[in-house]
C-alpha cells in the first residue's frame, strides 16, 4: 500500500492544534505522550492533566524519527521549550522506539486511560481494533485496567484482514461500511472461516456462485464482528462501551458488533486515535505526582 | 488486574491469564516453565503505576502461545501444569 | 478385491485403486470449487492409470474434508484414513503425522494400528500447507523451488509473525532489508515445522515418526522436521500426497 492509500485508509490528514486559552508558564506538570502507530504517530502534550497542544502525522519507515517529528509538530503550535517537559512516554507499535520517552508503556494501559479521558468516566470496556491487532480492555471509573485481552497474532477482525477482502473484493476499505449494507436480500451468515486466508477462499467460492460483491461484504463484515464478539464475550462487556483505534470508523463491522453485545458506542468529540498519546501524557501526569519527574 | 497473554485465533481461544494483584514476582513459574514462557520484569509495561516486579509472558511467546505450551498439554492424560502447579499465589490460569 | 479409496482435499482429490493390496492405479486432481467434478475427474483417472472399468471396483470409500460429496462409497474420517494409509506402508507405525494444504494431523497407534491418540491443526492456515504456499508467492518462487532454496541455507532467523497475512508483510520485510530468499526459505519452513512438531509432540512421538499428505513432498520442510525433532529421519512412502486415499481404499477393503 502506498503511503496515499493508507492515508486515505484511516480518512485523516496530518494537523496540529495548541489550546488557545492555556499557556505552558501557568503548569505544574507538563507530560507528553507519543503513540507511534504503524499508520500515523500522534504527539499529546499535557498541562496538568489537560491537553495542551497536539500533533497528527505519518509514520514513516523509522519510529524514532516519526516519534521526533510528532512531537517537534506539536511544540511548533507552542513557544515552550522541549526542556520544560517533566515527563514523556511513549506508547504503541514503535513505543520501544522513542529514544526520549523515560518510559515505555503498552497500548492496553493507554488506551484505557485514553477512553476514560475521551468518554468520561462511565466507560467500562474498551474495544480497540488496529491495523494489526485486537485489544479488549475492562476498566475502572478511573481509567485503571482491571481486566484485558489481547491478540496481536491472528489477522482475523483487525484493519489488515479487512484491507485483504478490500483488496479481493476491488473494493476501497472506506466503502466496505457502506456497501456490506446495500445487499438487498437478508443478511447472510456469516462466512464459515475465521481464518482470513480460508475466508478469502470461500469469498472467491461464493462470488463464483454468483454473490455479488454486496453480498459477500455482509457475510465477511458479520464474520469479523462475530469474531470481536467472541473475545468481547471472554471478557465480559460492561456498559459504558467505548471503541478506540483505526476500525472504529468501519460501519460493516461495528454495526453488526453493536447489535450483538446489545449496547451503544459511547459518543465522544475526539476523534478516537487520539486515545493512546492522551492516555500516554495522562501517565506521565500520574508520575510526576509521585516524585518521578525529570529533574530540570 | 487480569492480564489475559496469548491470542485468539480460528483454531480456538489461547490465553494464559496473569492475575497480577495475586502476583508478588517470585519467579517460581519461570524456573518451573520447560518452554521458556515467563518472564519477571521490574517495570509492568501495561501498569506504570506499579512499584513491584510481576511475572508476564514472554513477547517472543506471545504468538506461538498454542505451540510454546502444547508439550504440557498432551491430548490426553494430561497432567498439573507446571506453571500453575508452582505458583503459590494462584496468579496463573490457561483457557485451554 | 478391487477396492478404491478416494481423499476429497482442500487442494487435490485423491485416488488409489487397489487390488488385494497392491495398487494398481492413483488420480490426482485439482479440487477447485466443484468437488463433485474433481472426484470424478479423480476416480477416472486412477481407472484409467488402472485399466479397469468402474464396475470392476467392488467397493469404495471416501475421506477428506470434501468426503460429503463422494457418492457410493463409505466414509472414513481423516483420522482412520491417515492411520491405515501409514500402516499400509510402514507395518510398525506409531506415530504418523499428515501435513495437509489446509489441515495438519498426528496420530498415535498401538501395536495393532489402533489409533490411541490425536492431535489436529485445523482453521488455521498457518498450521498447514496454506502458510509455505502463500510465503512462496511472496517470494515470487514456484512451491517445488521453495522447498529447495531452503536446504541452501543454515542460517536461524526467527519468524516473529505466526499468521499468513502477517507473514507475508514480514518476508516482504527481509526482501527489503536484503535478506537472501535461500535464507528466508529456511526460516519459513523453520516456522513452519515448530508449529507441526508441537502438535506432534502432544500425542507424543516415537523415533520412527511416519510423514504423509503433500508437504511430505517438500524436502526443506521435511529436514526442518528433523532439525526440530532432532532426529536423523523421517519414514515417507512414496507419493505421499496420497496416504490418506491408500487408508481409505484399505479400510473399504476391510468392510467387506
Amino acid at each position: 500500500m502506498t503511503q496515499e492509500n493508507q492515508q486515505e485508509f484511516w480518512r485523516w490528514t496530518e494537523s496540529s492544534w495548541k489550546n488557545p486559552d492555556m499557556d505552558w508558564k501557568d503548569a505544574g506538570f507538563v507530560t507528553v505522550g507519543i503513540d507511534v502507530g504503524s499508520v500515523s504517530s500522534q504527539a499529546c502534550i499535557m498541562a496538568d492533566g489537560k491537553i495542551y497542544a497536539f500533533a497528527n502525522m505519518r509514520t514513516g519507515s523509522d519510529s524514532p524519527a516519526s516519534a521526533r517529528n510528532a512531537l517537534e509538530n506539536a511544540l511548533k503550535t507552542t513557544d515552550m521549550p522541549e526542556e520544560r517537559v517533566d515527563y514523556c512516554v511513549g506508547t504503541g507499535y514503535g513505543r520501544v522506539n522513542v529514544p526520549f520517552a523515560d518510559r515505555a508503556v503498552t497500548e492496553i494501559a493507554c488506551h484505557a486511560r485514553g477512553a476514560n479521558f475521551i468518554y468520561g468516566p462511565a466507560v467500562r470496556t474498551v474495544l480497540d481494533v488496529g491495523g494489526q491487532d485486537i485489544k479488549a480492555i475492562s476498566c475502572d471509573e478511573k481509567g485503571r485496567v482491571t481486566h484485558f485481552l489481547m491478540n496481536d497474532k491472528c489477522a482475523a477482525g483487525t484493519g489488515r484482514g479487512m484491507e485483504v477482502f478490500a483488496d479481493l473484493l476491488g473494493v476501497s476499505i472506506n466503502e466496505v461500511g457502506d456497501r456490506s449494507f446495500q445487499y438487498q436480500g437478508p443478511e447472510p451468515d456469516a462466512v464459515s472461516s475465521t481464518c482470513v486466508v480460508y475466508a478469502r477462499s470461500e469469498a472467491t467460492g461464493l462470488l463464483r456462485k454468483g454473490w455479488t460483491t454486496e453480498k459477500v461484504l455482509a457475510a465477511y463484515c458479520r464474520a469479523m464482528a462475530e469474531r470481536i464478539f467472541a473475545l468481547l464475550e471472554r471478557l465480559g462487556v460492561e456498559p459504558g462501551f467505548g471503541v478506540t483505534g483505526g476500525m472504529a470508523k468501519n460501519r460493516g463491522v461495528m454495526d453488526r458488533l453493536t447489535a450483538m453485545i446489545r449496547l451503544e458506542p459511547m459518543r465522544t468529540a475526539w476523534d478516537v486515535q487520539v486515545a493512546g498519546a492522551v492516555g500516554a501524557a495522562l501517565f506521565g501526569h500520574a508520575l510526576c505526582r509521585r516524585g518521578k519527574g525529570r529533574k530540570r | 488486574m487480569l492480564a489475559g497473554y496469548g491470542y485468539k485465533d480460528a483454531s480456538g481461544d489461547f490465553f494464559v491469564t496473569i492475575d497480577t494483584d495475586r502476583c508478588n514476582g517470585c519467579g517460581d513459574c519461570v524456573s518451573a516453565c520447560p518452554a521458556a514462557v515467563f518472564a519477571v520484569v521490574d517495570e509492568d509495561p501495561h501498569d506504570p503505576l506499579r512499584e513491584d516486579p510481576v511475572v508476564m509472558v514472554s513477547p517472543d511467546k506471545n504468538r506461538q502461545l498454542k505451540y510454546a505450551c502444547g508439550p504440557c498439554k498432551p491430548r490426553s492424560g494430561r497432567p498439573p501444569l507446571p506453571c500453575v502447579s508452582a505458583c503459590n499465589a494462584g496468579a496463573i490460569s490457561h483457557s485451554w | 478385491m478391487i477396492t478404491a479409496g478416494i481423499d476429497c482435499g482442500a487442494k487435490n482429490t485423491k485416488t488409489i485403486i487397489m487390488k488385494d493390496g497392491q495398487i494398481l492405479g492413483r488420480g490426482k486432481v485439482l479440487t477447485g470449487f466443484d468437488q463433485n467434478r474433481s472426484i470424478t475427474a479423480s476416480w477416472q483417472a486412477a481407472l484409467k492409470e488402472a485399466g479397469l472399468e468402474e464396475g470392476d471396483v467392488e467397493r469404495r470409500c471416501g475421506t477428506g474434508s470434501g468426503k460429503d460429496c463422494i457418492r457410493n462409497a463409505g466414509l472414513v474420517n481423516d483420522i482412520k484414513a491417515m492411520a491405515k494409509g501409514a500402516k499400509y506402508f510402514f507395518p510398525k507405525v506409531r506415530t504418523v503425522t499428515d501435513v495437509g494444504a489446509e489441515e495438519a494431523r498426528a496420530v498415535k497407534m498401538d501395536d495393532d494400528g489402533s489409533v490411541v491418540d490425536f492431535a489436529v491443526n485445523e482453521k488455521c492456515a498457518a498450521g498447514a500447507g496454506a502458510f509455505i504456499e502463500a510465503m512462496a508467492r511472496a517470494l515470487e518462487v514456484g512451491l517445488e523451488e521453495m522447498g529447495l532454496l531452503c536446504l541452501r541455507s543454515d542460517r536461524e532467523i526467527p519468524m516473529n509473525a505466526q499468521c499468513v497475512i502477517f507473514a507475508e508483510s514480514e518476508v516482504v520485510g527481509l526482501i527489503h532489508a536484503r535478506t537472501g530468499k535461500p535464507d528466508i526459505s529456511k526460516a519459513i519452513h523453520d516456522a513452519m515445522a515448530g508449529r507441526i512438531v508441537s502438535m506432534i509432540r502432544r500425542v507424543g512421538v516415537n523415533e520412527d515418526l511416519v510423514m504423509v499428505g503433500g508437504v511430505a513432498r517438500n524436502p526443506g520442510f521435511v529436514e526442518a522436521m528433523k532439525r526440530e525433532l532432532k532426529i536423523d529421519r523421517i519414514h515417507i512412502p512414496e507419493a505421499p500426497e496420497y496416504g490418506a486415499a491408500v487408508g481409505a481404499a484399505v479400510a473399504a477393503a476391510e468392510k467387506a
